[in-house]
């Protein structure tokens, strides 16, 4: 019996599905990707009960942006660029100063007993500062705890931060957290 | 008996379209991976700040977007320059995003609740004024864990 040859399927509408296919992808979805700076706020205080968490005044970094987006460290102006800077030197405190913050020790996986600083940054701003210097500021303090944390990933490890896996990249993170506090809003008085 | 036939009524040969739908495709799949599905219509205009130190937002179905920025064009007349909020596809208020928040965590399954992730999608023009109040209100919501969006560049000018 002879074999009947194999019917082609007609394959000329087929770029027409696909183009239609690609036009309805290229309205309905956006190229932004969703890349952006995680934060927790605090929770706020439970009625009646007044919470106060006192802070020694040395472990506290008060960064002040004022309605003229002009940038303050301790009372005293500063230049962006140099707030990175500042805020490695308060949290390290090499050389024990006085002015900077304490440290304590802790146990700490990996490391074993380790200086850790109790030191917070408490960023302040009035409600005429910009959402982008807002933004930039949080940027360069994010930027310095990044920086200290690579310095001692690279130490301990010979790695960078980002490259640490599960356990390294807790004990990394619990020498130098994120402590960042976001003030309760309040009005900055301009100079 | 030349060489060279004469050109008779000879038709140019048709352009293959056999490889068209393979090229297509491989566009359609480029477009597939590195576009996500719009969340809604914007009415307001953001345009995120530069920052360097960012993270990618993992997981889509635990975020909800809070916009804020100046209206776009057509609805300046009503609503002015200043940044507003944007939620969903509606025009809100800064009071209604407990409701909001509410909203959106019924819609998750009970155990993702706390991983919960409110996106602010903020115009870099944008006071700081309006998002202290925003800030204020996820704390009620108790809607603790917020990102920053920000677009990701090596250096900020």
């Amino acid at each position: 019996m002879a074999k009947r040859p194999l019917q082609e399927i007609n394959a000329g509408s087929m770029a027409d599905i696909a183009f239609l296919l690609l036009i309805f992808f290229l309205v309905t979805t956006t190229m932004n990707t969703n890349t952006g700076m995680q934060r927790k706020l605090a929770a706020l205080p439970e009625k009646d009960v007044k919470t106060s968490v006192e802070m020694i005044k040395r472990n506290v970094m008060i960064v002040l942006i004022n309605k003229d987006n002009k940038i303050a460290i301790g009372g005293n102006p500063i230049h962006i660029s140099n707030v990175t800077e500042k805020a490695k030197l308060f949290f390290k405190n090499p050389n024990n100063d006085p002015n900077l913050s304490e440290k304590t020790s802790k146990e700490i996986p990996f490391f074993g007993m380790i200086n850790v600083t109790k030191g917070v940054i408490s960023i302040q701003n009035d409600r005429g500062t910009s959402y982008e210097k807002y933004l930039q500021v949080q940027n360069e303090l994010v930027r310095a705890i990044n920086e200290l944390r690579d310095e001692i990933a690279m130490e301990k490890f010979q790695l960078h931060y980002n490259e640490l896996s599960g356990n390294k990249k807790e004990a990394v993170e619990e020498i130098y957290p994120l402590a960042i506090s976001e003030a309760e809003p309040m009005e900055i008085i301009k100079k | 008996m030349s060489k060279f036939r004469k050109k008779g009524n000879k038709q140019a040969p048709s352009l293959s379209t056999a490889s068209l739908p393979d090229i297509v495709f491989m566009l359609l799949f480029f477009f597939m991976t590195v576009t996500s599905m719009k969340e809604v219509d914007l009415k307001v205009r953001t345009e995120l700040p530069d920052a360097t130190e960012v993270k990618k937002l993992e997981n889509k179905s635990l975020i909800s977007y809070i916009y804020v920025g100046p209206p776009k064009e057509q609805y300046k007349k009503k609503l002015g320059e200043n940044s507003v909020i944007q939620l969903n596809d509606e025009f809100q208020e800064v009071g209604d995003i407990a409701a909001y928040i509410q909203a959106e965590r019924d819609n998750m399954d009970p155990e993702n609740k706390a991983k919960m992730t409110t996106a602010l999608k903020i115009d870099k023009s944008a006071l700081m004024g309006i998002v202290i109040d925003i800030k204020q209100e996820l704390r009620k919501a108790k809607a603790l864990k917020i990102s920053y969006n920000s677009k990701k560049v090596d250096e900020i000018q």
